[in-house]
């Protein structure tokens, strides 16, 4: 590990592994300055409506609560650039949820007692939280999530569909689903004057200080984000979210250092979700299973604050040669709390949709699921026309299928059975693109021997500081011990946030950068250096974000296999199995474990997660992890995570590609399609909870009416 | 926060007398849902009495083959107790089946009993609730009610009881042992639990200042063939779509002793009176295991979000018969 030729991919353990595991790693809410008072937040409770009135008399005469603020009291804010943080700043209730007042406490729990205690009367409206296929408010956007056109389309798919001999027309649903990150959203804030420093539980502090300058009128160098252990993410802390702008906000207004930490049950309705996406897939092949049409039309929803549109068709226009290609996004605005990213926006439901409809069709053609993909390989990327930077989505299949031993699969559905179990196999491709942003970073050479890296990443629980350092320390060409990195700090430097498979390539590009330039500011100076050491900068705009002629994307193929329950419709993973083409992989510990978290959120995606639109209330029925049921250790009896090796030159310095979210990509199709390889049974809305599977085993196994109780 | 008063007491009578010294006073086991309920605005009591250092924390054989297992007793110590897991595996079955193993670690025998609905509209202060806050209304009957019940519900209230280990010692005829003001008295397991009728704000025919002291498993169904089996959305740490314990006692080729009980199908372990009836003194034959099954949940009134809980309860509950005797002829 100390090697300098192995630093770069080597297994290292994570830096901040120590203090996580014992307890001594502070997260926002735990910074206990001085005069620290506790915020906890009012929400709406109406869907849709407005504030008429609030009393907040009774909170203030409890013990301990220093003050309530509304619309009615609160600070003005400037218009932030994200309009779910207008917060406190009219009386209009958008969706059930929305935040109408904080009360600020001496502690926790006087703050909660307050927001209890403050009695908030609406005029409630009339709203609608459901989402149809043929809603009347879906229109086209502009764009989708991403800057991707809203509609794509290549050759005459409605033709080269009615001529093909074989045809899938099938539709999908995906619920909305919850990021939940481990730790809940968070903030400390506290001004000094008009100096803002604030610890932000944040995928990237740079949007967080950027979000603060414009909502209080400042200028950026007059705020401190930092965001130095932060507990997940999942994209749900991408952008500044409620809590960093009411902790600032009550911080102003009370003069006193605030910490505003939400409640887990809070977090449904105001800190994003994956939107649910209603997928319409057609697909028309050749004899030889060549797709000679490809169709995937997606509605979504969005709230009445903002647009966000799910990007689900976007994958379509890169996995596969289709004669014929059409992509096209509708939205939705309905009375419903603010979609957002989640782990791999647009890939993951899209995929999940896509590459079940693969499998449909391998089943119509009567050819092997693995064998489709490999036959309908692209020769370039099929929207964009560009050729593909690397592309080893073959390799990924091959090697999957050899560890998994597909070629002892019997195609047949429903042939397998143990006891009352079904048993089925199942595969999926996975895509996911690179994406590179510009960075700044500094590398100091100390005169002790050591080096100084710092670069304002964020490490929410990816190794991101390690990987960092083990990029320097390749760079430099010294041992990993030498290199001591600072992260998620706004004071250290712009930086893009820890998102869209994107920051170690971001950081790492303008890490290396540094550090390369450092090498050779020290190969010209001669003698004991300076105490001040000697400094390197380096600052990628223009660089890491120039147009690339190549189509560059991960790819990956996962390999699942279930039991399904005949008695009670309980499906099991007994096995997921994945591998990954994804450029180099510099840190072998961390990439897997990446790896291994985003499959094993697939597998919650394809069994157990799901939050419910609640029609009568409109707000999510699941607010709790008793409720929202990720994945418990008994689900996940065994996940492997595989790579092969890509040599890259178009990417950057290190001939990385983003892993954190290719690993939920596809995977829900891979357990969809085994469940249907089991049972010969399509399902065709997620998840595959007992009530659906067993529904339509009963179904299949006895004429309708016929099923006695 | 509500200020309360805490008092460990150190001997049943003091845990009573001061239950009856603090008006709007609850008894405190392993806090596993009072603790949540309590932060949740849901339950905000005056005072605590912690009896979890009563000495009620003992698994004791009786003379006669019963099992007196104390109110203290830890989920995770119950299930593993050599005694339950030999003579009444259902209930070892049971509390296995039932929340995490941190949780079961905390989790007391009262205490468990004593658990409410986790129905989300009973958890919400913000929404209609009957049982949190009479005459507000069902919020679940007009929103999301997959989880809920379809069985002796009432327009008031659709909840069900969330208990594992209730369901089995419905089954097992386990009695509960309650201490109170008026003195000792014990009541079946299977009736401990109430409808809801137009009073959901009561879960249970405990009295007012009642203590659970313990629960009985009788001898009568010591050694029995008995099972339980979940059905749940994930693999552990998840709450009953819907399960059922069950124990049969053959002999000479018939049926002489069925004890069935369904949960996550009503506000109560629900005791399958009319399949048992049905089943005893006939061949454990699958159609007379169908037969008395059907029969049961004939009276079964789904709602909107959950008729899939009758073919499931129905299944489950063959599964387990048919595990608890093979039948001989079909």
């Amino acid at each position: 590990m100390t090697g300098t030729e192995t630093v770069l991919g080597a297994p290292a353990e994570r830096r901040e592994g120590r203090e996580k595991v014992t307890g001594t790693a502070r997260y926002a809410a735990e910074f206990d300055v001085p005069g620290r008072a506790q915020g906890w937040p009012v929400p709406a409770a109406v869907a849709r409506g407005r504030v008429t009135g609030v009393d907040a008399a009774p909170a203030l005469a409890l013990p301990g609560v220093v003050a309530v603020l509304t619309h009615e009291n609160a600070p003005q804010l400037a218009d932030p650039e994200d309009p779910t943080l207008a917060l406190l700043q009219s009386p209009h209730v958008p969706h059930r949820g929305w935040f109408v007042g904080l009360v600020v406490g001496e502690t926790l729990e006087a703050a909660r007692a307050g927001a209890a205690a403050v009695r908030v009367t609406y005029e409630a409206e009339d709203f609608d939280v459901t989402l149809t296929a043929d809603h009347p408010g879906a229109y086209v956007p502009d764009s989708a999530n991403g800057g991707f056109p809203a509609v794509t389309e290549h050759g005459d798919p409605d033709a080269a569909y009615a001529s093909s001999p074989t045809r899938v027309d099938v539709e999908y649903r995906v619920p909305p689903l919850h990021n939940h990150p481990m730790e809940p959203h968070a903030s400390t804030a506290w001004w000094e004057g008009d100096r803002l420093t604030v610890h932000s539980s944040s995928q990237g502090t740079t949007a967080v200080r950027a979000e603060l300058a414009r909502v209080f009128e400042l200028p950026e160098d007059r705020i401190t984000v930092f965001a130095e252990h932060v507990g997940g993410g999942f994209g749900s802390k991408g952008t500044p979210r409620p809590d960093v702008v009411l902790a600032a906000t009550a911080a102003r207004a009370t003069g006193r250092p605030v910490t505003v930490a939400l409640p887990r049950r809070f977090l449904p309705t105001v800190v994003g979700h994956r939107a649910p996406t209603l997928h319409r897939l057609r697909l028309g092949a050749d004899a030889d299973g060549r797709i000679a049409s490809l169709t995937h039309e997606v509605t979504t929803h969005t709230s009445r604050v903002k647009e966000f549109v799910e990007q689900a068709a976007v994958p379509a226009r890169v996995m596969y040669a289709a004669g014929a290609l059409r992509t096209a996004h509708r939205v939705a605005p309905l009375d419903v709390p603010t979609p957002s990213w989640m782990r791999a926006p647009g890939e993951c439901p899209g995929m999940y949709a896509l590459e079940s409809a693969m499998d449909e069709l391998a089943t119509g053609l009567g050819i092997d699921p693995v064998e489709l993909r490999i036959r309908n390989e692209p020769e370039t990327e099929p929207d964009s026309g560009k050729p593909f930077s690397s592309r080893h989505l073959v390799e990924c299949l091959r090697e999957g299928a050899r560890r998994f031993g597909w070629q002892e699969r019997d195609p047949r559905p429903g042939a397998r059975a143990a006891g009352p179990l079904l048993i089925g196999s199942g595969v999926a491709a996975a895509t996911y693109p690179v994406l590179v942003s510009p960075c700044a970073a500094s590398a100091r050479a100390l005169p002790d021997g050591g080096f100084l890296v710092r670069v304002n990443a964020t490490d929410i629980g990816t190794g991101a500081r390690t990987v960092c350092a083990q990029i320097a320390a390749d760079a430099l060409g010294v041992p990993l011990e030498r290199v001591r990195i600072e992260v998620a700090d706004s004071g250290i430097g712009f930086a893009p946030m820890a998102g869209g498979s994107s920051g170690t390539a971001s950081w790492g590009w303008a890490v290396h950068e540094a550090c390369a330039r450092l090498v050779t500011r020290l190969a010209e100076h001669s003698g004991p250096l300076p105490d001040a050491g000697v400094l390197a900068e380096a600052d990628t705009s223009g660089t890491a974000d120039a147009e690339s002629p190549y189509a560059r994307h991960a790819f990956g193929a996962h390999f699942a296999e279930v039991t399904v329950d005949t008695v009670t419709g309980e499906v099991r993973v007994t096995r997921l199995l994945g591998v990954f083409a994804a450029g180099r992989i510099l840190n072998a510990r961390t990439a897997r474990s990446q790896f291994v978290g985003g499959m094993t959120m697939g597998l919650g995606m394809a069994l157990t997660e799901d939050s419910t639109v609640d029609p009568a209330f409109g707000d999510f029925t699941e607010s709790d992890l008793a409720s929202y049921h990720v994945p418990a250790h008994a689900d996940v009896p065994s996940v492997e995570a595989y790579w092969v090796d890509e040599d890259d030159a178009h990417l950057n310095p290190m001939g990385s590609k983003g892993i954190g979210e290719i690993g939920i990509v596809g995977s829900a199709a891979a357990v969809g399609n085994a469940v249907h390889h089991a049972t010969g049974i399509r399902f065709r809305e997620l998840p595959l909870t007992p009530d659906r599977v067993l529904a339509a085993l009963l179904e299949h196994e006895h004429p309708a009416g016929t099923l006695g109780v | 926060m509500k200020p309360f008063a805490y008092v460990r007491a150190g001997s049943v009578q003091e845990a009573t007398d001061a239950f009856a010294a603090h008006p709007g006073v609850r008894y405190l086991g392993g806090g596993t849902n009072l603790v949540d309920l309590m932060k949740l605005g849901v339950e905000a009591p005056t005072a605590l009495v912690d009896v979890t250092r009563l000495p009620l924390d003992a698994v004791e054989e009786l003379p006669d083959g019963a099992l007196r297992v104390g109110a203290t007793v830890r989920n995770s110590d119950l299930a593993a107790h050599p005694a339950v897991r030999d003579r009444w595996p259902a209930l070892s079955q049971a509390l296995l089946a039932g929340a995490s193993g941190q949780l079961r670690n905390a989790a007391t025998t009262g205490g468990n009993l004593l658990q409410r609905t986790r129905c989300p509209y009973f958890q919400d202060l913000s929404k209609p609730c009957n049982k949190r806050e009479p005459g507000t209304g069902c919020g679940a009957l007009r929103g999301v009610h997959r989880d809920h019940a379809v069985l002796g519900h009432s327009e008031q209230c659709i909840a069900t009881h969330p208990s594992d280990m209730a369901v089995a010692l419905a089954a097992l005829d386990a009695r509960v042992e309650l201490r109170g003001p008026e003195g000792a008295r014990s009541v079946p397991a299977a009736d401990f639990h109430r409808l809801p009728g137009v009073h959901p704000e009561r879960d249970t025919e405990i009295h007012p200042g009642e203590l659970i002291t313990g629960v009985v498993l009788p001898a009568a169904t010591a050694g029995l063939p008995s099972a339980y089996r979940k059905a749940r959305d994930r693999a552990s740490y998840a709450f009953a779509l819907a399960s059922v314990a069950a124990v049969l006692h053959l002999r000479d080729g018939v049926v002489e002793r069925a004890g069935i009980a369904f949960g996550a199908l009503a506000h109560r372990p629900w005791r399958a009176r009319r399949a048992e009836d049905a089943l005893v003194g006939a061949a454990p034959t699958t159609a007379a295991f169908e037969h008395a099954v059907d029969l049961e949940l004939a009276a079964a009134e789904p709602l909107r979000d959950n008729a899939y809980k009758v073919p499931l309860a129905r299944r489950l509950a063959l599964d387990v018969l048919g595990r608890l005797a093979p039948p001989s002829t079909t």
